[in-house]
């Protein structure tokens, strides 16, 4: 025991002398889940890392490691950073909730970013994006400009995020053509370019003309574009080397703002813990720029309803909606709670087939 | 449930081209294996020749030169496989295992620069009368010319296992690397070949992926396709007809999945996921009814004592 | 012109300097790549085979070289058995999975209820599990006829379908909020792989990787088992007429190599990873087989390079972070070290002899 003792104390009197050596500089720490090379997910935060750097200059130093494994080796890289002097550590995967919880225990002194998960601390706070917003101005843009009423939706795994953004773009998709019909592939990847390009392919090949994609790569815009007169939005990036066509517009995940408020907080020693879920308001999730592809009065519409989006007049989930078994969910005129959104497990009425498992 | 959303022509033609890559890969492994090397190093080579190729294409803009140089790539990693097994004489199994784990560290190296890129389009052939054959006519005639390609190399390798006296040499190599050095076949210069060949093989079906499937650079895109080029060989009996029939059994069932779900079919992805290569186990089994065929000095170190 | 001759007995002499060659080689190759990347070549050298053992955070690092290191020597312990005879296990990836699938669903099985007996129970399910899966190509070479190593592989891919099934399916958190995953065994001491002495990072799983170290090291020195793996592997005819079954052998070193996995899986489910998660498993299953094969197919030889690996691991994250290399250049950096690993070990068994060349 005594041992034990030792070492945790040894453990927190280096963690805080290489933090007061480095005092003058603050240290920021980022746990990637893919090499930064992927073009989406990673590749995002890690221009979130960039734009921190740029803001702060000499006052800051940050570091990272890419493509760590969910688990054992999270745990090992966060605690890594923590004893190097970190101030400021963001885990950017929902696989790193539990290692970034365990980590924080052990070192009090250092503040804690994980992204997408639920659980928070006195020194760890969690941060996700609104990306139905951005879904159902995909939504209705799609709806409208789709002439055979098939939209395609390469989803990844059936978690409650992927869920929440299709019935959202399904919603407003319908709002806008109410003869509308989605049809869901599940890939089970979030990243497999070749697998992303089949499936939009199948997709396209049993008339889908719009695409949607909840995967990573920038594959299925490329299968769109090999097909005409198909369009397709970015992932997570703009994706916009894809742009005009097919790509018409995008969700770009932007944590830029985010990572430099935080940064400040901790330099003002002003750092609470927080669950933050911040959409177009707060600018965390940008619509990409709608090319010329889109009709005016669409590009328009679509704009607006941004707009209505960021002001907070009109919440994507606004009643009346029924669930897809037919069962009410929301009154006309009510809006869905943060809770029910978090947690979706159901399809809203008028999609069809099931939600796997 | 719309099964007539599904349209059979398209779901074969798109079935040509999910099968490609792996059964240029496989085909490679195969006559690898036949010589009596097991390179389990297939995904790394892909992958390097994923990037080698899409660099070269975007550099030069030409796709031929991308796919030329996806051969070299292979081939060149391939060649550090041969110096280890048939030089150093190291296990094989190890060594393949950390060809994969150096190629895949090495293209996303080589491949910094390229994320984001667009690779030059490269042409389908429109055949222009076959072409307009109803059904056979887009199912068959109108590809690019590397899914012609790979059907050349099947009839190819099995006219060369067959027939030529390469190919004789070959299995007599494959099959006891001691009486073939007796006979004064040169076992290690036959295998180095082989090896070579392989790789560049698999380079071709990593640039396909990279340069005409996809199309784009992304880090671990091969995503796992090198593997199941290995799980095909053996699914073929270590034959090139078969390895066909088996790249499109194994591309199919992706294809046929994805196809189902679009139509509205609620099917259970993990399960149907599993079944090519529980497909492969069952043909293993049926296949030993009939003597295992695998070649019989498959893995097996060769030393030359004189 | 250069001449191989075999050895009449290994170089006992090689076999240990064979090693220490391989990594200064890899030390020199690899500050050339570091230099080419547009680093400091011996800082970065330095900071991967250094900084671990006996740099400023040391004793956090030393820990978890044996976190690292406990499932790859476990699993490789398990398949060098099996490599001796010339019985090819590559599926223990497999295994392990689904090791940790049966012995996390024995621990679930029993949430909430606290009881000592939960751990133990789990542990034997993680065996059982790891067994049975390598029992299918066991039992399909010994009846069949088939090749073991295409069997073994292939049940890799089906059981990843079946971790992610199990993971969005019924091993799901119902208090997860839909996310996949099971619950936290860190959260659920009965079922918890614990470390036994906090800080030390020894926990069950580095004990039993100890044990199977000594075991097979007895196994194979003193025991008339043993004796008949080395005899089949070295040759198979001669062990046939010594009374060796082969048939009995093959489900002896797949089983045990299943039941090693199994065991490793069940280890790090209930201890350093927490939970089953679609990306539980990390490739411990492949990489064992290097490090098998780096060990000499020998237990102190195993134990040594699975430290080895996880000193190339951990290295090379602190390295990532503090040097700001990419990824990539670890990972091209360990595939380096395993070829020049591989091909020093040519120094051990054949001589090299300048000839001169003869005209024919």
């Amino acid at each position: 025991m005594k041992l034990t003792k030792f070492l945790a104390s040894a453990a927190l009197t280096v963690g805080l002398a290489t933090s007061a050596m480095a005092q003058d500089k603050t240290k920021v720490g980022f746990i990637y889940v893919g090499p930064v090379g992927d073009g989406g997910w990673t590749y995002e935060h890690n221009q979130g890392r960039l734009a921190v750097e740029e803001h702060f200059g000499d006052k800051v130093e940050t570091v990272f490691q890419e493509s760590v494994p969910e688990g054992a080796d999270a745990e090992r890289a966060i605690t890594q950073m923590a004893l190097q002097g970190a101030d400021l550590i963001f885990t950017t995967s929902f696989g790193y909730m539990e290692p970034t919880l365990s980590v924080a225990g052990k070192f009090p002194k250092v503040k804690f970013e994980h992204a997408t998960g639920y659980k928070t601390a006195p020194n760890v706070s969690t941060y996700s994006a609104r990306f139905y917003e951005g879904r159902a101005v995909q939504g209705h843009i799609a709806g409208r400009m789709t002439k055979s009423n098939i939209i395609g939706y390469i989803a990844s795994f059936p978690i409650p995020e992927v869920i929440r953004g299709i019935n959202s773009a399904y919603i407003h998709a319908k709002k806008a053509n109410p003869d509308v019909q989605f049809k869901i592939i599940w890939a089970y990847t979030w990243f497999d370019p070749a697998k992303e390009a089949d499936a939009a392919t199948a997709l396209i090949e049993q008339g889908a003309d719009v695409i949607l994609q909840h995967t990573d790569s920038t594959a299925p815009q490329a299968a769109a574009e090999k097909a005409e007169g198909v369009i397709t939005f970015g992932q997570a990036s703009d994706m916009a080397e894809y742009a005009p066509a097919p790509r018409v517009s995008s969700i770009i995940d932007n944590w830029a703002p985010y990572y430099i408020a935080r940064t400040q907080a901790v330099m003002d020693g002003s750092w609470q813990s927080v669950m933050t879920w911040d959409g177009i308001s707060a600018g965390m999730v940008k619509i990409g720029e709608i090319s010329d592809a889109v009709p005016a009065d669409v590009k328009a519409e679509a704009l607006a309803l941004k707009d209505a989006i960021a002001a907070g007049t009109n919440h994507p989930f606004t009643g009346p909606l029924k669930k897809q078994d037919g069962s009410d969910w929301l009154a006309a005129g009510e809006t869905a709670d943060d809770g029910t959104l978090a947690g979706m497990n159901f399809y809203v009425e008028g999609i069809e087939g099931d939600i796997p498992n | 449930m719309d099964l007539s959303s599904i349209n059979p022509v398209l779901l074969l033609a798109s079935l040509m081209v999910a099968a490609t890559p792996i059964l240029i890969a496989a085909l490679g492994e195969l006559v690898v294996e036949r010589s009596g090397v097991l390179n389990l190093g297939v995904e790394g080579m892909m992958i390097t020749g994923a990037i080698c190729g899409f660099a070269v294409a975007v550099e030069t803009g030409s796709p031929f030169w991308g796919f030329v140089a996806a051969a070299a790539g292979g081939a060149l990693l391939s060649l550090l496989f041969a110096l280890l097994t048939q030089f150093a004489l190291a296990n094989q199994v190890a060594s393949g295992l950390a060809l994969t784990l150096f190629g895949l560290g090495l293209s996303s190296l080589l491949g910094q620069g390229y994320v984001g890129v667009k690779p030059p389009h490269t042409a389908k052939l429109d055949i222009p009368i076959l072409g307009d054959i109803p059904f056979l006519g887009p199912v068959v005639f109108s590809h690019d010319l590397m899914v012609y390609f790979g059907l050349a190399l099947v009839a190819a390798i099995w006219a060369m296992l067959k027939y030529t006296r390469i190919g004789l040499v070959l299995r007599a190599v494959g099959e006891n690397h001691d009486a073939a050095h007796a006979l004064g076949y040169k076992v290690v210069r036959v295998r180095v070949m082989a090896i070579l060949f392989g790789g560049a093989c698999a380079g071709l079906g990593g640039a396909y992926i990279s340069l005409i499937r996809v199309p784009q650079w992304t880090e671990g895109m091969t995503a796992g396709a090198g593997w199941i080029a290995l799980a095909l060989v053996v699914f073929a009996s270590w034959k090139a007809g078969r390895v066909m029939l088996g790249a499109y059994l194994f591309g199919g069932v992706t294809v046929l999945q994805l196809n189902l779900q679009a139509a509205g079919v609620s099917i259970p992805v993990e399960y149907l996921s599993m079944s090519p290569y529980l497909i492969t186990i069952l043909v293993l089994v049926i296949m030993s009814a009939d003597r295992s065929r695998a070649p019989a000095s498959l893995g097996r170190i060769f030393h030359a004592t004189q | 012109m250069l001449k191989l001759e075999k050895r009449p007995q290994p170089s006992q002499l090689w076999t240990y300097l064979t090693p220490l060659l391989a990594v200064i080689i890899t030390m020199i190759a690899g500050s050339a790549l570091f230099a080419l990347l547009g680093k400091n070549p011996i800082e970065a050298v330095a900071t991967i085979f250094w900084e671990p053992l006996f740099g400023e955070f040391s004793f956090y690092y030393r820990p978890q070289l044996l976190v690292k290191g406990a499932p790859l020597v476990l699993i490789a312990i398990g398949l060098s058995l099996g490599f001796r005879a010339g019985i090819w296990n590559i599926g223990a990836e497999g295994q392990y999975i689904i090791g940790a699938i049966t012995g996390a669903a024995v621990g679930l099985a029993f949430y909430p209820a606290e009881s000592w007996l939960i751990f133990p129970l789990m542990v034997l399910a993680g065996a059982l599990g790891g067994l049975a899966w390598a029992m299918i190509p066991a039992f399909l070479q010994v009846r069949f006829g088939t090749n073991e190593i295409l069997v073994s592989l292939m049940l890799v891919y089906v059981a990843e379908q079946l971790l992610a099934s199990m993971s969005l399916g019924l091993l799901k958190n119902p208090e997860g909020f839909g996310f996949p995953g099971s619950r936290n065994f860190q959260q659920y001491a009965s079922g918890h792989n614990a470390e036994i002495i906090t800080g030390s990072g020894m926990h069950w799983g580095v004990v039993a990787a100890l044990i199977a170290v000594i075991f097979a090291y007895i196994l194979l020195n003193r025991h008339i088992l043993g004796y008949h793996i080395r005899l089949t592997g070295q040759a198979p005819r001669a062990a046939r007429f010594a009374g060796v079954r082969p048939n009995l052998l093959i489900l002896f070193c797949l089983g045990t190599s299943g039941a090693l996995a199994g065991l490793a899986g069940l280890f790090e489910v209930s201890g350093p990873a927490g939970q089953i998660s679609i990306d539980f498993n990390v490739g411990y299953g492949f990489t064992a087989i290097i490090v098998a094969f780096l060990g000499r197919l020998h237990p102190v030889g195993i134990m040594l390079a699975g430290l080895l690996m996880a000193l190339t691991y951990i290295g090379g994250e602190i390295a990532q972070s503090n040097l700001g290399l990419p990824a990539a250049a670890i990972q091209l950096f360990q595939g380096m070290l395993l070829f020049f690993l591989l091909a020093v070990d040519l120094l051990t068994n054949y001589r090299i002899r300048f000839v001169k060349a003869e005209t024919a």
